[in-house]
């Protein structure tokens, strides 16, 4: 059996920048193991830009920013292996791959990075009803379509779910030649940002019907239209409001999972929540030195904020090699949830283990207009930020100081909430 | 025109088990199928279950093919390599009041001749399922029931039938039969089939075929059935199938496992008009969703990963038809064959063969081959076994399908074995590659670009599941 001090699981973006960092903090037997043929994960589909405002201050696409990290990895002569597929992940750390090469391995890790990412909701996720056509795909499917293969998967479009893939290829498809009809929106209010409903949709002059979903899908054998209707407050069809579009393509963009079968399966943790791991200031989950970054720990909107979550990751699984361990965790914050707050990341700090500076993310339940973002200290009131509009679409953050927390000793939980104006 | 001595209308589950059967004769037979594969009708959406065979009423042909297809199906599925669990049924009564209808099971059981039937106790169903409601009351429990894959079994029948010598016509539908003065004119898309014999085993369209050659007329009438899958996360929420006992919810959703360890919610049932209804409905769905609550706690409806509908062939008198018609001499009808025809399926298709070689005088072939290989599941092997098997073929080393963990190897072996698969619905159920949690998000471009190369295609040329159901329809920007 091979050792190695780190394995990565997962070539995307975090797996990129947990590696990096692992490196330049002083491990040298580092091995990323990535599924598909190439290193990037899924910005190698993401052919638009956008990426890298905050890591590089400046407009990248997704396989541009990717390469910026594959770069440093090739650099630091980071080894990976490509077409890989980690079957099991033992509880001891065993990895169970394989691939065409090298057939099947197991590698002995010190450390495991848990980076593998997420996938979309089916419809079936949804149960909406009607045939089943060719012609449902969901968004992420239809963007490898088109923006790898070449090949368009239809001329009328139909978008169930407003979440950012689902905005973006509403503008890949209307430029690479189809007619996006509609985008259709469960919700009151988009799951994507802000600035992708303007470049993507208002600027082509694509319709967002928001509080509507698709109640009845037609065609036998090719998909031949969809109806959409109205929701309630509760999410359910309004009688009478039903539309008819026809259409040979519906993309689904309802929603991503983080991919945690491997995770489960070697005995890790999952907040049902976020469907990712529990973890610590150290992004460490509850298994001693399995660290988890990126969409695979919670659904991000801005690969930005991956990458400065793997980084930490990535440093935080070196001092863990390289101080044989974490250990020492005697007195541990809970980081609670109040009003208006779906889940935060991690979920526990311990002042004496954190970084001078550690980033708490989370996301609201709802869309709320000038409220505060309020963060108490059992029962003080550390942190209280205006925030003009907070949406579920957004990950919001608040930052914890180690000073601060030393200030607090007995401290037991940090209670992170909404509270309206 | 081409000429048969028997000619097999649909490729279904009794179809193919007829044809099966046939092969052990020397006698030319050939199965016409309408759709690209076999397994595209009724036989591919259906619970999955090989009934015990106490619900069909004493006496009738359908409790006899019940209990001789459930006897039958231990040789046919190690013949055919195919797993097949006998993970037991309950029947749950979930008040004292329907105790009496409960016992009407049990003692209609007893006397179809079905085995091991016993009676349990609250205490016994909730040590042997504790995640059957707490309302239980009693339950009628059936070790003889099972589980099995529908896909696998049918493939399996046709891939050994057509070994065997039997003939598979696809994308062939029959538009008319015309009475000869000896034997029938089968009129096709495809041209014309002339037969001695014909075998009508053509599901929700087999009283259409009956009707063009008898004035006896039967109705079959398509009874939708919609179904909820789930994530095999959920698959171990109950290790027996679990069935509502009659009552005053009416019939009710039953919960099971899968033969690949998902966990199964339906079927409803609603009379419709459309042979070709399949589509899922939202008060179907949430019927499915609600009822199958009342006998099973806690099931994560949050897991679904997929919904779908099935079609019942319902003859009015609401039993199996398997005879010559006496009308028709040589017209042998395979018809109504709705719930328990997947049971019953191996029983059926003895049944047909045994008509045939009483009519036509059949001799046995010498070559017959009885059994089948199925594809090489490489998660059934050791680790070790799985890299020796990478190291001798490369392709056992490509994932291509994530949630399910399905090889490029066993794509290819789908794709080239006789009666392959050309379509992506076609690989999927025959390796489940793209039946898993994400329900082919990920591997279908790469399938697809499988499946181009193999058939020597182009990938718009692709299709779900044959005809117009292509993938993708054209490269970027052609329309500009």
């Amino acid at each position: 059996m091979e050792n190695y001090d780190i394995v990565i699981i997962g070539g995307g973006p975090a797996g990129l920048a947990a590696a990096v960092s692992a490196r330049e903090n002083g491990i040298s037997r580092i091995v990323i193991l990535e599924r598909d043929k190439e290193l990037g994960g899924i910005l190698n589909q993401c052919i638009h830009n956008g990426f890298g405002l905050h890591t590089f201050k400046e407009e990248l696409t997704g396989p541009e920013y990717a390469g910026r990290f594959i770069d440093q990895v090739k650099t630091l002569g980071i080894e990976y292996r490509l077409n890989t597929m980690v079957m099991e992940i033992s509880h001891e750390k065993v990895v169970t791959a394989m691939n065409r090469e090298d057939g099947l391995f197991k590698i002995q890790a010190e450390a495991v990075i848990l980076a593998m990412g997420c996938r979309e909701r089916p419809r079936g996720a949804l149960n909406i009803p009607g045939y089943r056509p060719a012609g449902i795909f969901s968004a992420g499917t239809a963007q490898r379509l088109v923006n790898m293969e070449g090949y368009l998967p239809g001329r009328e479009v139909v978008i169930l779910g407003s979440g950012d893939i689902g905005l973006i290829m509403a503008r890949r498809m209307t430029l690479e030649g189809a007619k996006v009809k509609v985008v259709a929106e469960l919700m009151p209010y988009s799951g994507g940002l802000k600035r992708n409903i303007v470049q993507c949709l208002d600027d082509y002059g694509i319709p967002l019907k928001l509080s509507h979903t698709v109640v009845d899908i037609k065609g036998k054998e090719r998909l031949e239209g969809v109806t959409l209707a109205e929701v309630d407050g509760r999410g359910k069809p309004i009688p009478g409001t039903e539309e008819f579009y026809s259409c040979d393509t519906l993309l689904l963009s309802v929603g991503l999972i983080p991919e945690n079968e491997l995770s489960s399966g070697m005995g890790v943790e999952l907040n049902p929540v976020t469907s990712g791991p529990r973890v610590n200031e150290s992004l460490e989950t509850n298994l001693e030195g399995v660290f988890a970054c990126g969409n695979v720990l919670h659904v991000h909107d801005l690969v930005d904020f991956v990458s400065e979550e793997a980084k930490a990751a990535g440093k935080n699984a070196a001092d863990y090699v390289q101080e044989s361990g974490t250990g020492g965790r005697d007195s541990v914050i809970r980081i609670t949830t109040g009003e208006g707050v779906r889940y935060t990341v991690p979920e526990t700090v311990c002042a004496a283990c954190m970084d001078d500076r550690l980033t708490v993310r989370f996301r609201v339940a709802d869309v709320y207009k000038n409220c505060y973002v309020s963060v108490y200290f059992d029962k003080d009131r550390m942190i209280h930020r205006k925030k003009a509009v907070a949406a579920p679409g957004e990950m919001e953050e608040i930052v914890l100081t180690k000073e601060q927390l030393l200030k607090y000793p007995g401290l037991e939980t940090i209670h992170v909430k909404i509270e309206e104006a | 025109m081409s000429d048969y001595d028997v000619v097999i209308i649909g490729g279904g589950v009794s179809g193919c088990a007829a044809a099966r059967e046939l092969s052990r004769y020397k006698v030319k037979v050939c199965v016409l199928e309408k759709e690209e594969d076999v397994c595209c009708g009724t036989s591919k959406a259906n619970s999955g279950i090989v009934h015990a065979g106490y619900d069909a009423a004493e006496g009738s042909l359908k409790a006899e093919m019940n209990l001789r297809g459930n006897e039958l199906m231990d040789s046919l599925a190690k013949d055919l390599d195919i797993p097949f669990t006998r993970n037991g049924s309950l029947v749950i009564c979930l008040s004292r009041d329907d105790m009496p209808k409960l016992k009407e099971l049990y003692e209609r059981g007893v006397a179809n001749g079905v085995k091991g039937l016993k009676i349990l106790n609250r205490e016994e169903v909730l040590k042997k399922e504790p995640n059957i409601s707490e309302d239980v009351y009693a339950a009628l429990y059936a070790p003889t029931g099972g589980i099995i894959c529908p896909f696998e079994l049918n493939i399996a029948l046709a891939e050994n039938a057509s070994a065997n010598g039997v003939e598979f016509h696809f994308c062939t539908e029959v538009t008319d039969i015309k009475k000869q003065e000896k034997g029938y004119e089968v009129v096709t898309s495809q041209g014309v089939y002339s037969a001695k014999y014909v075998v009508n085993a053509a599901g929700v369209y087999a009283d259409r075929f009956h009707n063009m050659v008898s004035e006896k007329k039967i109705h079959i009438t398509p009874r939708r059935g919609e179904y909820c899958l789930l994530d095999q996360c959920a698959g171990a929420h109950v290790r027996s199938t679990i069935f509502a006992l009659p009552g005053k919810f009416g019939k009710g959703i039953l919960v099971a496992p899968t033969a690949h360890g998902n966990l199964l919610l339906g079927p409803t049932a609603i009379d419709i008009q459309d042979k070709e209804g399949t589509n899922t409905t939202r008060e179907g769905l949430d019927q499915v969703l609600g009822k199958a609550g009342l006998n099973v706690k806690n099931i994560p409806v949050r897991q679904v990963i997929t919904s779908f509908a099935g079609l019942r062939a319902h003859e009015d008198k609401g039993e199996f038809i398997i005879e010559e018609l006496a009308d028709a001499p040589g017209f042998i009808d395979c018809a109504g064959i709705e719930s328990p025809g997947l049971t019953s399926c191996p029983a059926v298709g003895e049944r047909i063969a045994g008509i045939l070689r009483e009519q036509m005088g059949l001799c046995e072939k010498e070559d017959f081959v009885s059994t089948r290989k199925g594809i090489l599941k490489p998660a059934t092997l050791s680790w070790e076994e799985r890299a020796a098997l990478i190291r001798e073929n490369p392709a056992y080393g490509n994932i291509i399908c994530r949630c399910e963990m399905i090889s490029e190897g066993e794509i290819l072996d789908a794709i080239r074995r006789p009666l392959g698969a050309r379509s992506l619905d076609g690989v999927k159920r025959r390796t489940r590659a793209g039946m898993g949690r994400c329900q082919a998000g990920f591997c279908s471009p790469r399938t697809m670009e499988i499946l181009a190369r193999e058939w020597k295609t182009d990938v718009r040329e692709v299709t779900k599941s044959g005809g117009n159901s292509c993938l993708a329809v054209g490269i970027n920007k052609d329309a500009f």
